[in-house]
């Protein structure tokens, strides 16, 4: 498998990682039974599919050991998902909010996956597209709900638009490898996602009734070089404590 | 089932799934929503987690209208008598393998 590929997929494969062990801390918390169920459930879909990909870059040799080494053996540093997936879950609407934005721009990336040459790629995104529409439905629908709900539901909404909307820009800013991955396997830039991802937002802010945001063209693309924000830190120390204290553990 | 109090911002829903495409949609149980497309989801998410169900439906309690149990007595013991209304004397033909109820 080409090196670039390679590692756009293992982006992708801790995007989902991340962003899945920020969903599983609602277990228990979430405002009611039923979204405990869904956000608990989408953080499990996102489990499998960072299994789903480390297990691929190991059996075509990028990666040596199992899907739990690249899960939770791994140092900060050299972990390449955005810096949206490590914000922390906030509120309801914040982690609402934060899960539209990621689930929209991975919905049009998969969804893109499709022009590739490497047929396992093609399929593993064909299998998680199927997941992605579902988590970006809900996502979406919630984002309505909040934003044309109630004063404090529409304000809690737009506080954490103020606080998550920066780090869009990361998410479609073409680097050396996405370029390299498009010339060499056909991956889809990430800039070219943008204007699907646009219509998306707008769509469901129109019907939300809150005011559609533009898009910043500048940000940092750090997160994807393993330079992260003060929460991934202790996101990790969190999830890697039991492996790390007890080594080759088994259920 | 109560009607919901005029304070309640989540409905009640009744949840029923289809096994097989042609099965009946059987009842699952219920899910807290305030709106259709939302109820549509929590039954999916609390419901269809394991196997494969064709379809969901969902049905605002407040939408079923129920026998009491005061109506049983004349609804349903006159019944018990009535066996002509049963398919007791018909003879399967010999061609028949399998005849499905």
């Amino acid at each position: 498998m080409n090196r670039s590929a390679a590692e756009v997929l293992l982006r992708l494969g801790d995007d989902y990682l991340i962003n899945g062990q920020r969903l599983s801390e609602w277990c228990g918390h979430a405002p009611m039974l039923e979204e405990d169920i869904a956000l608990t459930n989408i953080a499990l879909d996102s489990f499998g599919a960072a299994q789903l990909i480390y297990t691929m870059l190991i059996s075509e040799g990028i990666h040596k050991g199992s899907a739990d080494d690249l899960a939770f053996a791994r140092s900060e540093r050299e972990y390449l998902n955005c810096q949206l997936a490590e914000q922390p879950n906030g509120d309801f609407a914040h982690t609402i909010l934060r899960q539209f934005i990621f689930d929209a721009f991975a919905f049009h990336f998969l969804s893109n996956l499709k022009q590739m040459n490497e047929p396992i790629v093609r399929s593993v995104a064909a299998k998680l597209l199927k997941e992605k529409t579902y988590h970006l439905r809900h996502s979406g629908e919630w984002v309505v709900r909040l934003g044309d709900g109630t004063d404090e539901s529409r304000s809690r909404t737009e506080n954490a638009f103020k606080s998550l909307w920066r780090f869009v820009p990361e998410l479609f800013v073409d680097d050396d490898i996405i370029l390299a991955a498009n010339k060499e396997t056909n991956f889809p830039l990430y800039s070219t996602l943008k204007s699907e991802f646009q219509e998306t937002i707008a769509t469901i802010y129109g019907r939300a009734k809150l005011e559609i945001p533009m898009m910043k063209n500048s940000g940092r693309t750090t997160g994807r070089r393993g330079i992260h924000t003060e929460y991934l830190g202790h996101l990790l120390s969190e999830m890697q404590i039991l492996r790390r204290s007890y080594p080759g553990a088994a259920w | 089932m109560t009607a919901p109090t005029k304070n309640e911002s989540t409905v009640l829903w009744e949840v029923f799934l289809q096994e097989r495409s042609g099965s009946p949609h059987t009842h699952a149980g219920s899910i807290r929503a305030a709106d259709a497309e939302m109820a549509l989801q929590n039954a999916r998410d609390v419901y269809a987690r394991r196997g494969l169900p064709e379809s969901v439906w969902v049905v605002r309690t407040t939408d079923i209208t129920t026998s009491s149990a005061t109506d049983r007595e004349s609804f349903f013991e006159p019944v018990k008598d009535k066996t002509f209304r049963h398919t007791r004397d018909y003879v399967v033909p010999r061609d028949i393998e399998r005849l499905e109820r």
